[in-house]
């Protein structure tokens, strides 16, 4: 066996493994939005740095 | 990032305050208009929210909502942080683009109701109509990705395969050639093969379906040539590995496909937040409140409502069928259904037709049709609605492709028969690669490209287009039929202003509240213009028909209305609406009512009027045909009282004399008319707002340059014409070396991107600039 069928094996698993990649990424609904997520990325600071232990008092419920 | 500085700032107080302050602001929330509180009772009833929410089961659900107000990033940032607002929500997620927003929350401790509500208090009241029952969401058809991937994908790897043929091209292993490349050649050309199979069978299927269907309806459209060469350049290279004459032309093949598909892509601009479908349904709720036997109140949806039903309309509710007023105010509102922008009053016992608002506190009446049989909704049975217009028109690219593939075929015969004298093993070789050379991949792409660009133009300029297709239709309008009220006229209530002597305090107390009194249109403008003042009741009120208004208050006296009626002998201008007011007998002023007509009319009419022929259609009277002939010019003719039905027949009657029929309009009523246009218009205030199904929605504010971008238009087709010159030139070239027979993969390698390349070049470039012309 060459060595050139291995590196060819390889070669193309690896572009069939990107390929893949793409497939499943379209498939989860990643591109049908392209806006509100480069957004939200940035709204994800606050979050993280104000994550403090659940605070809701319940007789606050706005909606009662 | 913020829309406005307003924006920043909630932004700014959410975020230091850990959204706390909106606590506050929830302590304040019995401040809701209470029109809202009553408005999404129906969302109580369990088969009404098991239509609506996308996922069920008996502790969570999931709802997709449609927010028309979502407009910027803290609109996001807000609805995203629902969960903080209220426990029972377990998350939310906004589609921007769509203005949607998806939330997930805990069915037992919060109802859909609840939420709705909670959104309306925060400032995001969502939209819920009928259509959202009635349509079952269409799956997202993501197919061209996945063709586009699949194409790419095997380019890429075929390219790539495809070097050691471009750089090792004379030799071979008895010529001494580069050993790896010549030993495994055989090997690499069957991977090539198997590459290309997923993008001939798989990405290339549609142009096959195309043309199979074209030929069957004996229509030579673009297509035909296309599939054509798609499946000339399989065979010839599939032969060519399997006999060792050369290596094939899979580059080309695949390169061809997968530009050919980013086309498609490009072509395929569309704008979410908008739709170019919408019929009653969008406009009509869901449900509305019935009276049961028992006196009773019960949410219904609209569709059950049956012939006896008695039904309540609140304030602002659309009233959803056929039906006579039993009790109540009545005070509609018919300007979706007719055009006509005044509120009609109806008494006890007067029939209501389906489509008017009730604007004045609550009625009650009793229905006479089903939702579908009433007056408005017929005009969605005419067979108008069913038909798709894409398909009636031909598109230029289809009608050069015909005339294309005719030539190719005889090129390719004559070729072919040269050869079979003067060597005939060069003969098929010949033919095949007429025919791939010939493929006419960037006719087919400047197509596209241009049209696509121009969409994306228009769009900035705040003209959204359905598709493509209608730059092409836009481009051959010879006749443009507007309508009048909402389309020519601004949908703001028009503005007064005051000329005279001021007026004293007690002197303007006294003047609203007579115009309280009065239901003419012109008071009504003039009450809700005034500023607040304490309600007194009149010792006397009297109102003249058609002249004026006249009320008593202590010693104060005062007259307002026409200048007879007023009493005073001011020089009688009549271009105007005009209040004149008097007060104790003494000439105070005038109140100057604007010209509600779109800002520049005159021009566009006027500009138009050159080169397409012009039409006014009105639902209203003819009250305003006199200073609507003033406005305009002077061979524009002019109809009134034209009903919903008569629009559309006056278009189709003109379509009928050939005539390539342009229609403007903004409601309901104009929905026919709009359908059976070959391009129908829909002027918006607010394009948040809904239109009816149309081809294309202007923003109000453009009006004016309605003409610019007809002729801008027209000047897209001249550069698509301009491309396909272009690509000829290629074609040409390209023919010369295939018909002499010397045609090598890599010159075919290199000329098919590169006409393309270049097509795409020139036509975004020629766009572009017409972009900036139209500024």
């Amino acid at each position: 066996m060459s060595v050139i069928y291995v590196l060819l094996t390889i070669s193309i698993l690896v572009a069939v493994f990107f390929f893949i990649a793409f497939i499943v990424s379209v498939r989860s609904g990643q591109y049908d939005d392209s806006y509100t997520p480069s957004v939200r990325m940035l709204f994800e600071d606050e979050l993280v740095t104000k994550e403090t232990p659940t605070e809701i008092p319940t007789e606050k419920n706005p909606t009662k | 990032m913020f829309c406005c500085h307003g924006c920043k700032t909630v932004y700014e107080i959410f975020s230091t305050n850990d959204l706390s302050y909106y606590y506050d602001l929830q302590s304040a929330a019995g401040s809701t208009p209470t029109a809202i509180e009553g408005k999404y009772d129906f969302l109580d009833t369990a088969a009404i929210v098991e239509k609506l929410v996308e996922f069920d089961d008996d502790r969570m659900q999931i709802v997709n909502l449609y927010i028309p107000h979502v407009h910027c990033s803290s609109c996001i940032w807000i609805l995203e942080n629902l969960n903080k607002l209220d426990p029972f929500i377990n998350g939310s997620q906004v589609d921007f683009p769509k203005k949607t927003v998806r939330i997930t929350y805990n069915s037992t401790k919060i109802t859909l109701r609840e939420l709705v509500l909670l959104l309306a208090r925060i400032g995001y009241e969502p939209y819920i109509s009928l259509d959202d029952i009635d349509t079952k969401k269409k799956p997202v058809d993501r197919s061209l990705i996945y063709k586009i991937g699949v194409a790419g994908f095997a380019f890429g790897n075929v390219m790539f395969l495809s070097f050691p043929e471009y750089f090792d091209l004379a030799s071979s292993d008895t010529s001494g050639g580069e050993f790896w490349l010549n030993r495994y050649q055989t090997l690499f050309r069957w991977l090539m093969f198997t590459f290309s199979l997923p993008v001939v069978f798989y990405s290339g299927r549609d142009y096959f379906i195309s043309a199979f269907k074209g030929l069957r309806s004996q229509l030579l459209n673009t297509d035909v040539p296309i599939a054509l060469g798609i499946f000339t350049l399989f065979v010839r290279s599939t032969v060519d590995i399997a006999f060792d004459y050369g290596s094939g032309f899979f580059d080309s093949l695949t390169g061809l496909i997968f530009f050919l598909l980013l086309g498609k892509f490009f072509q395929q601009k569309t704008y979410s937040f908008l739709s170019f479908e919408r019929d009653y349904k969008s406009y009509f709720p869901i449900a509305v409140t019935r009276m049961t036997l028992e006196g009773k109140e019960e949410s219904i949806q609209v569709n059950d409502i049956k012939r006896g039903d008695r039904l309540l309309i609140r304030n602002e509710e659309l009233i959803p069928v056929d039906g006579i007023l039993i009790t109540g105010n009545a005070h509609i509102d018919y300007s979706f259904v007719t055009g006509e922008s005044e509120a009609v009053r109806k008494k006890s016992g007067d029939k209501l037709f389906a489509g008017g608002k009730q604007m004045n506190g609550v009625i009650d009446m009793e229905a006479l049709k089903s939702v579908s049989q009433s007056y408005l909704t017929q005009l969605w049975g005419n067979s108008v609605f069913q038909e798709d217009k894409s398909t009636k028109f031909r598109t230029l690219t289809d009608s050069i492709g015909k005339r294309f593939t005719v030539s190719v075929l005889s090129i390719a015969t004559i070729a072919t028969v040269f050869w079979l004298f003067y060597e005939p093993s060069k003969a098929l070789n010949v033919f095949t690669a007429v025919l791939i050379i010939a493929c006419p991949c960037a006719i087919a792409l400047a197509s596209p490209f241009t049209l696509g660009n121009m969409l994306r133009i228009f769009g900035r300029k705040k003209f959204y287009l359905k598709n493509t297709q209608t730059i092409e239709q836009l481009a051959q309008i010879d006749t443009a039929i507007f309508d009048k009220t909402g389309t020519i006229t601004t949908s703001q209530k028009s503005t007064a202003t005051y000329e005279g002597m001021p007026l004293t305090a007690a002197e303007e107390s006294l003047l609203k509240n007579t115009l309280r009194a009065s239901n003419h249109p012109l008071s009504r403008t003039l009450y809700d213009m005034l500023a607040e003042h304490n309600i007194v009741t009149l010792d006397e009120y009297e109102e003249y028909l058609g002249q004026g208004l006249e009320g008593c208050k202590g010693q104060e006296h005062i007259k307002i209305g026409s200048a007879d009626f007023v009493g005073d002998h001011v020089p009688n201008d009549t271009l105007g609406t005009f209040v004149h007011i008097n007060s104790n007998d003494i000439y105070k002023g005038k109140y100057i009512f604007h010209n509600q007509y779109r800002e520049g009319i005159s021009e566009v009419f006027t500009d138009m009027s050159k080169t397409i022929s012009l039409a006014v259609l009105s639902g209203d009277n003819a009250g305003e045909k006199f200073r609507l002939g003033k406005l305009l010019p002077k061979h524009v003719p002019l109809y009134f009282n034209q009903k919903p039905e008569n629009k559309l027949e006056f278009i189709k009657s003109l379509q009928n004399r050939h005539k390539k029929v342009l229609m403007v309009g903004d409601g309901l009523n104009d929905a026919g008319a709009l359908a059976q246009s070959d391009v129908g218009i829909a002027i918006s205030e607010n394009i948040n707002v809904f239109s009816p199904a149309c081809d294309a929605i202007l923003d109000a504010s453009k009006f004016k340059r309605l003409y610019s971008y007809i002729q801008a238009s027209r000047k897209a087709m001249r550069i698509i014409k301009w491309s396909f010159a272009l690509s000829l030139l290629y074609n040409v070239v390209g023919l010369y070396f295939a018909v002499t027979g010397q045609l090598q993969p890599v010159i075919a390698a290199i000329l098919m991107p590169l006409s393309s390349i270049s097509i795409v070049a020139f036509t975004t470039l020629m766009t572009t600039i017409l972009g900036r012309e139209l500024e």
